[in-house]
């Protein structure tokens, strides 16, 4: 395998209807963002794609991929489709980085889109639920809602997890996107206005939850050769990581923690793993990205995190599953605020707990203020990652708000039904 | 050949939801001849008032949520006859859901965890407001009586 790079991206606004727009002409939009941000990138340069989006139900279009490739003027070049639920947008990254590690393209283009407007959410909800089990989940109210429900009450009982808590990550996203003028719901909360919205499936409110979007994502990638011929700030891609676990909760197991490196198994002594209050694949997924880009201590060798917050029990599960804090230790690492953007002003009393380095997690304001388009939402986390790493959220963004100073090393995180496939990737400042 | 030949006209039209752009309604509905194959004997047993999971032969894992194949070891499974008494693993009760299951809310969804048995069963919890659902919480399996062959002919109430 060789090195692989990050070139250049390029994103639609997220919005929760386009219908003057049809997936084609996003991706378009999105692609010429990233053909535009790098001049020496043409489409000549480009040697194929692969595209993601999670539904053929959504987009009414079988092979939808291949009406994108065309539209895109990529023709003949070689292009495919791959899906992976919510994770679609991280497999579709790492494919491409597949591409390009292995030879056999030196520029690959990642392209992803969801049009998630085209049915009413309910029945948005529905197509999201035949992702689970058709024969022994769905049944039983097909939502995956109150899937992701059930895992975290189950948190609450091992480890004392509040609602809260739960509601500080609603509030810390939706305030980072005040200054990302790409998300779809940015808002000032407060934790009243999150535990008061209306209840969707005990414990978790509206505001806990992500909504449906329209948008799409593009992300090209490089060799070292290529990446350096094209010029512009290339970024580089250190760790790719992906696991799974069963795609019914219920037939979870109740075993050991797979350990990272900086823990040790007494950490975790009568813990029962991952049972439904954790991601196996998560924990998996970073474990090998960890592995890979010589990390040892997330928390002291990352400097930010984007990771799929489609609700906000799902952030306080996976910082736990990728090592920032313990498992358990969830909670409390929202209430330290250590995964804050320490020059904004939320709003919130911190813990004042000084155990856990500042890493701001969805800085950008991840899934529940950016939207979650889900063939294009891993993606999402792609660029922003890009452009967080290069120091060009200003020129983006228009507004600096966002930018950390001098960032070396982030992660992003893309998952799929209650855990059921989950991707890693660390990149990195060259 | 008839120069002019014309398609018949018909007298159906086009819902119109917009017209900048323009925006139709699209039908679309199947019905599949949908198979359950090998955990046909799960459904069966629902008819007869029996809850039947799976017994691993190669490491001995009883799932509660049948399976041909261990997840574990890989060995081909057994059917076993699991109890019909349970407690809550977790909860959730849902106030809003899929389209076709929006009529049914409030509902309330339950894992139930069986003794000896290393895996937890998805269900509904009925006869219970909210509030009154906790976990460990002791559960019954009850079913309908009228079988309609799909995994909600087996719901839990209060033991």
């Amino acid at each position: 395998m060789r090195p692989v790079y990050m070139i250049s991206g390029g994103i639609t606004k997220f919005v929760k209807a386009q219908p003057h727009k049809d997936f084609r002409l996003m991706v378009r939009e999105a692609y010429d963002y990233a053909l535009a941000d790098l001049p020496g990138l043409t489409p000549e340069t480009i040697d194929g794609s692969v595209c993601s989006y999670f539904s053929d139900h959504f987009t009414r279009q079988v092979m939808a991929g291949a009406m994108v490739q065309d539209y895109l003027g990529l023709n003949p070049k070689p292009s495919r489709r791959v899906e992976g639920g919510g994770a679609t947008g991280g497999i579709c990254f790492q494919s491409a980085w597949e591409a390009v590690a292995s030879g056999r393209h030196e520029v690959c283009l990642a392209m992803g889109f969801e049009t998630m407007s085209r049915v009413n959410t309910w029945k948005g909800n529905e197509f999201i639920a035949l992702a689970s089990d058709t024969n022994f989940d769905y049944p039983l109210g097909g939502f995956y809602t109150g899937y992701y429900a059930m895992m975290v009450r189950r948190h609450m009982h091992e480890f004392g997890t509040t609602v809260e808590q739960m509601a500080k990550v609603a509030v810390k996203n939706h305030g980072n996107a005040l200054h990302n003028p790409f998300a779809q719901s940015p808002a000032m909360l407060t934790v009243d206005e999150v535990r008061s919205a209306p209840m969707v499936a005990t414990p978790l409110t509206v505001l806990d939850c992500c909504t449906m979007s329209d948008g799409a994502a593009v992300a090209i990638l490089a060799s070292e050769e290529a990446a350096s011929a094209l010029g512009g700030t290339p970024v580089r891609i250190t760790g790719i990581g992906s696991g799974s676990d069963a795609m019914r909760l219920a037939d979870r197991p109740h075993s050991e923690v797979l350990i990272l490196p900086h823990e040790n198994p007494e950490d975790y002594e009568g813990l029962r793993f991952p049972g439904v209050h954790s991601f196996r694949g998560g924990r998996m997924a970073a474990r090998s990205a960890y592995r890979m880009a010589g990390i040892t201590d997330p928390g002291t060798d990352l400097d930010f995190v984007e990771l799929h917050d489609a609700f906000t029990s799902s952030e306080i599960q996976t910082c736990e599953d990728l090592g920032l804090c313990r498992y358990g230790e969830g909670g409390s690492y929202i209430d330290s605020g250590a995964s804050f953007l320490p020059n904004l002003n939320y709003g919130l009393k911190f813990s004042g707990s000084e155990q856990w380095r500042p890493v701001p997690v969805n800085p950008s304001g991840g899934l529940l203020a950016c939207g979650h388009p889900i063939g294009a939402t891993g993606l999402m986390q792609a660029v922003f990652a890009f452009w967080q790493l290069q120091g060009s959220l200003a020129k983006h963004l228009g507004n600096s708000m966002l930018q950390l100073p001098e960032p070396r090393r982030g992660l992003i995180h893309s998952h799929a039904g209650t855990g059921t496939t989950i991707t890693v990737t660390i990149m990195e400042r060259v | 050949m008839d120069p002019r030949a014309k398609l018949p006209e018909s007298e159906e039209g086009t819902v119109l939801f917009n017209t900048d752009p323009i925006v139709i309604k699209d039908h679309y509905e199947i019905d599949y001849r949908h198979s359950y194959a090998q955990d046909s004997p799960f459904f069966a047993g629902l008819a007869r008032g029996k809850l039947m999971g799976s017994h691993c032969q190669g490491c001995g894992r009883r799932y509660a949520t049948p399976r041909g194949h261990c997840m574990e070891c890989g060995s081909a499974t057994t059917w076993c006859e699991l109890p019909h008494e349970g407690r809550v693993h977790t909860y959730t009760t849902c106030y809003y859901g899929s389209e076709s299951f929006l009529k049914e809310t409030p509902y309330t969804l339950i894992l139930v965890e069986f003794t000896g048995v290393d895996t937890l069963f998805l269900s509904r919890l009925v006869g219970a407001a909210p509030e009154e659902v906790s976990i460990g919480l002791k559960v019954r399996a009850r079913f309908l009586r009228n079988c309609k062959f799909k995994v909600t002919d087996v719901y839990f109430v209060s033991a």
